[in-house]
């Protein structure tokens, strides 16, 4: 336990460790310190000096990010003084920055726009002078640099050259005449590069596949986890009307701090897609028919029960812990083989160098350990050939290519939980619509054997269900007990069946998950 | 000295002894990347001014990044970042030559030179006119610095025998 | 000799001895001079008694603080293992300053021997002289200066014989005013955009190349061979009126007086001495106005005030100003002074470095103002919008810079406001600005 040094914010008491800054300490005594160059994420240069605040017994205001605690202070970041200083830092930001709020993407999450409202002057005292310019820019493949909006915090700058450690952009000039400048030869293109969108705190930097899609304050978010790789990094699904547009990264110190690559960042537009099985499909007369969910349910109860031989599981890598517990459960008692989808790309690793353990994994999938603990084999190849002649081929949110799909038709039975519409419909006997990450409760175990939990985003569509419920429901049918009737309920199984999880329980997981005596030493 | 046209494919400064000249450099320095600001003085010396080149070239030679550089060169003044004419002329009017007539003597050279505006090339190319901040000799308004010759006391009188020294 | 002016009776010459002299930038003519005794001496001193001398001396910092060098000097850490550095800071860039470039121009070896002292003193064995990229001909003396220094064995791994290695490398800066504040120096040197740095820490902990590092100004250096060879008492002696204020300075006078130069005097001289007697007064039929003593970055001072002022640190504070670097802009009463401090104004703006938010954009918002009240296109509100506008630029920022060009406006004001009125109320013509 490091030293404590005691002192007083705002009236507020608290004690934090030696060497906190005082923007950090005014956090623990609920005291939010306005600022644009700080990020916790980031080094601090102390420059738009807008965290000034008054420490008694100093006659110059301080900067709350840069200065650290010490013992008795008696810190006002709320006194005549400091109030002053930061009306005029907003007054000088202002005096160059458009007032093209209507059109900005930040708007509505701008950190100018809601600092000035706060406690900005009510109305200019620039007259009619006229604004710097400079044209659009772009940045980047997912970068556009709008350099009138700029209040050159510089975070992008020393994003790229203190945590991607590839040192693309630059302040360029000086003065007022200084804006951010790119290497021409050299944009954006670094794997984490769409972070400097989400630390701009103003529309400076603007993503161009979010561009004018939606107003701030229309969002709707929900927390989650990125399905793109192992890593298991903390996102935000961002919905308009029940559509993503937008993942942004959310903060978790002990995995992605405040970021996200690029990659996972752009993995949204399957969540959307509309052609969805909305009904249980059930064959009857050679054909597909939908029905209701009882229906369903007996028709794979039939099929696993009447299933003479081995049975193989071809579950998604995108399956959640709950979901391939409960389809273990259900083909319990038969000589199953279960295989999850873990795809490996050929692209080596693209570290965060600034941040330790955090890169876009070759293993594109989020749940891995998950399912190995849940003993579900990564041997792709072997599990698609023992399905070709398998009793019973279990499809569970699995991709599957058309061949890979024909090649099940020397299987005697072939049943698919699939969000995904007209998928392996000529071999299965039942489909059954499940709902995707985005639209279900649960959670994934990251490769270092972190347990993190996402919530739903976006609601399901037609009667499309979690895969648990269904594999729960048919496996109760099938003598098991009663169904789950919650994803806490289907955690609580899933976490049973295999020791690795430690007995955890969701609510001890809460927002930013736990690390597992499975994680390697080191990481947290 | 004579400034490149742009379309002019560019040779690398840092070829033989102009190498060398920078490579003595590096041990005076515990990093490479102090020999930044001597490399672009070497860069302009040969070019007249920095091109994007020149800027790829410097970061290269030091283990940087051309942005990293650009933000350097961009910084300060004295680093051309276009063609310039042959001389450059850079004239103080900062307050104490500014009162002492500094303001003439620059009407006189943008005049006498053909350039007629700061910051361009007169049309025979032998001059650029720069407005400069204060060139620390006030005593002797006004300082003016053609290419490297610091000349003290230019008055609007003297101007026109001064360009002639310079072809 | 003096220069451009022979040495005025009133001055009291040390460092400007052989101003005008091209003979003594020789490493021979230096030493017929007596030169690099002092550095003889010093290296068979300790460190520790070098700094003792220089502390008993009352020599302050000749470049704008006024801080005790012999103060300065004992922040550095002892036996850290770590190496030093002495940085001499040669961008002499402050408008009305034009010490440095003299002593440079006409005794380059009597700033190299102040700095190897000092570099001796303080443990380092590197020194770094950063002169501003438009001191070509200082450079030029200088570089054949260190080179001679090398040769006859003054510098190098065994430094006059004494097993000391004291090493000068100059640097040239680039065209930036900012690089005269000792952290943005540092970053210059380091390759990088000269933007100042904040503190802590400071460059004794952490200075350049993040090593223990002291920065002294030109003159500060030069001063320190005489210290050591007529000793620290004789310095002290030199001193007029305040005991905190001792030996001479060098002013640099520019403006409107007959015989514009730099001049060196005592410590305590009062100030219309220096302006009346040796500059020779203002130019025919005209009057003392204002005056601008310590560099274009301290308050005006009007006529009264300069009158009765005394040349040293607590002198030119006691008229509501500072002594800064002695840079003394002095102005008749021809002078428009709203021109003056827009163009002061203009001069920061063009310097800011662009960090801190009230600089960047405060310096050129000033100047906005200041060129529509020059106009005649001002509005009365405009004054106290500019009051408003320095009052949020001081004491705000990482350095001073936004401090510098807040006060010759408010100092401006306060005592000009008449000449301010007269464009606001189209009494004056507007000046095309």
């Amino acid at each position: 336990m490091s030293e404590l040094v005691n002192l007083t914010i705002d009236g507020t008491a608290v004690s934090v460790p030696k060497g906190t800054t005082l923007i950090e300490a005014a956090k623990q005594a609920g005291v939010l310190v306005p600022h644009y160059c700080y990020h916790p994420s980031l080094p601090s240069p102390a420059v738009c000096r807008m965290c000034l605040v008054e420490v008694e017994k100093n006659p110059k205001l301080q900067p709350s990010c840069v200065t650290t605690v010490a013992e008795g202070q008696v810190v006002h970041v709320n006194s005549a003084n400091a109030k002053k200083a930061r009306e005029s830092v907003l007054e000088f930001l202002l005096i160059n920055h458009p007032l093209d709020c209507p059109i900005c993407d930040q708007a509505g999450e701008c950190e100018l726009q809601d600092y000035v409202f706060q406690e900005g002057r009510a109305a200019t005292r620039y007259e009619d002078y006229a604004k710097r310019y400079n044209p659009v820019e772009d940045f980047g493949p997912d970068v556009l640099y709008v350099p009138n909006r700029c209040i050159l915090c510089t975070r992008c700058v020393r994003f790229m050259d203190d945590v991607a450690e590839e040192p693309v952009l630059c302040v360029a000039e000086r003065g007022d005449r200084a804006f951010i400048g790119i290497d021409p030869a050299h944009k954006l293109t670094h794997e984490w590069s769409g972070n400097v969108v989400d630390l701009c705190p103003v529309g400076s930097l603007v993503s161009k596949d979010f561009l004018h899609k939606a107003r701030a304050w229309d969002l709707d978010k929900a927390a989650s986890v990125c399905t793109g790789c192992s890593q298991g990094c903390n996102i935000t699904v961002e919905t308009r009307d029940d559509a993503v547009v937008r993942l942004r990264p959310r903060p978790n110190l002990e995995v992605n701090r405040h970021f996200m690559c690029d990659t996972g960042r752009a993995d949204y537009r399957w969540m959307n897609r509309g052609d969805r099985v909305e009904a249980p499909l059930v064959r009857q007369d050679g054909k597909l028919q939908a029905t209701d969910w009882l229906k369903g349910f007996e028709a794979l109860a039939a099929l696993v029960k009447g299933a003479n031989g081995p049975v193989v599981v071809l579950a998604s890598g995108r399956a959640s812990v709950e979901s391939l517990a409960l389809t273990k459960k259900l083909v319990a008692g038969k000589t199953a083989t279960l295989a999850v989808q873990v795809p490996m790309s050929k692209n080596a690793e693209a570290p965060l160098k600034g941040v330790p353990n955090l890169a876009l994994r070759q293993e594109r999938a989020p749940n891995g350990t998950g399912a190995a603990w849940l003993g579900y084999s990564k041997d792709w190849t072997a599990a698609l050939n023992a399905a070709k002649g398998a009793a019973l081929v279990l499809v569970v949110g699995a991709e599957l290519t058309d061949a890979e799909w024909a090649s099940l038709k020397g299987a005697k039975a072939v049943a698919v939980l699939a969000a995904v519409d007209a998928v392996g419909e000529d071999v299965a006997q039942v489909v059954l619509p499940i709902t995707t990450v985005a639209e279900e409760l649960g959670a994934y175990v990251n490769r270092d054997g972190r347990i993190q939990r996402f919530w739903p985003a976006k609601a399901a569509p037609g009667m499309a269900r979690p895969a648990w419920w269904v594999a729960g429901e048919v496996a109760s049918l099938l003598g098991g007990g009663d169904a789950p009737q919650s994803a806490d309920a289907a955690f609580k199984l899933a976490v049973a069946m295999a020791p690795q999880f430690g007995g955890v329980a969701y609510a001890e997981l809460g927002f930013i998950g736990r690390a597992t005596a499975q994680s390697p030493v080191g990481v947290a | 000295m004579n400034a490149a046209h742009p379309s002019v494919p560019y040779e690398p400064v840092f070829v033989g002894p102009t190498k060398q000249k920078l490579e003595a450099l590096y041990p005076k320095y515990p990093t490479k990347q102090a020999c930044l600001l001597p490399a672009l003085w070497m860069v302009q010396e040969a070019r007249g001014w920095i091109p994007e080149q020149g800027i790829a070239e410097v970061a290269q030679l030091l283990g940087l990044t051309p942005a990293y550089v650009k933000g350097v060169v961009t910084f300060y003044t004295m680093y051309h970042q276009h063609p310039m004419g042959r001389h450059v002329i850079q004239v103080c009017t900062t307050s104490p030559c500014g009162i002492c007539g500094a303001e003439e003597t620059l009407k006189a050279l943008l005049q006498h030179t053909g350039c007629q505006e700061l910051g361009r090339t007169s049309p025979d190319g032998r001059f650029t006119v720069v407005e400069t901040e204060c060139l620390g000799a006030c005593g002797f308004a006004t300082p003016v610095l053609i290419g490297n010759d610091f000349v003290e006391s230019v008055t609007p009188e003297r101007v026109p025998g001064l360009l002639q020294r310079y072809s | 000799m003096g220069y451009p002016h022979p040495s005025h009776p009133k001055e009291t010459v040390v460092l400007s001895k052989y101003f005008g002299d091209a003979g003594a930038r020789s490493y021979a003519g230096w030493t017929e001079r007596g030169g690099y005794q002092a550095l003889k001496k010093a290296l068979g001193m300790t460190p520790e008694q070098i700094i003792e001398d220089v502390k008993a001396s009352g020599l302050r910092g000749r470049g704008g603080a006024g801080f005790p060098t012999g103060l300065k000097w004992s922040f550095m850490p002892k036996n850290d293992g770590k190496a030093h550095y002495l940085v001499c800071n040669a961008d002499e860039s402050e408008p009305g300053t034009f010490k440095d470039r003299e002593i440079m121009r006409w005794t380059p070896h009597a700033l190299i021997e102040g700095c190897a002292v000092a570099a001796y003193a303080i443990g380092a064995e590197m020194i770094y002289i950063y002169i501003r990229g438009e001191f070509t001909e200082p450079w030029t003396i200088m570089a054949k200066a260190v080179e001679e220094a090398y040769a006859a064995g003054a510098l190098g791994a065994n430094a006059l014989g004494s097993g000391k290695r004291i090493e000068v490398v100059l640097h040239r800066g680039a065209g930036a005013y900012i690089c005269g504040e000792e952290t943005a120096l540092m970053n210059s040197i380091e390759g990088k955009r000269g933007n100042p740095r904040i503190k802590p820490p400071f460059p004794a902990q952490a200075g350049v190349f993040a090593l223990p590092t002291t920065v002294n100004n030109v003159e500060t250096l030069a001063a320190v061979p005489h210290i050591l060879t007529r000793g620290a008492e004789w310095y002290k002696g030199l001193c007029l009126s305040n005991p905190k204020s001792t030996g001479t300075k060098l002013f640099s006078v520019c403006g409107h007086v007959q015989k514009p130069g730099n001049y060196e005097i005592t410590m305590g001289t009062p100030m219309m001495t220096l302006i009346d007697e040796m500059c020779g007064g203002m130019r025919p039929g005209r009057t003392l106005k204002a005056v601008i003593p310590g560099g274009s970055s301290v308050p005006i001072m009007n006529a009264a005030e300069a009158k009765e002022c005394l040349l040293d640190y607590e002198g030119v504070v006691a008229k509501g100003s500072m002594l800064g670097s002695a840079g003394m802009i002095v102005m008749d009463d021809s002078t428009d002074m709203v021109r003056v401090i827009m163009r002061l104004a203009k001069f920061y703006a063009h310097e800011s470095c662009a960090q801190c938010t009230q600089c960047r954009e405060g310096t050129a918002w000033t100047v906005k103002i200041l060129e529509r009240i020059l106009a005649g296109e001002g509005e009365a509100k405009d004054l106290d919008l500019l009051l408003d506008l320095a009052e949020n630029m001081t004491g705000k920022t990482i350095c001073v810079l936004s401090d510098s060009c807040a006060a010759p406006v408010v100092s401006g004001i306060q005592k000009f406001r008449g000449e301010f009125e007269a464009y606001l109320s189209r009494r004056r013509a507007p000046a095309v600005a």
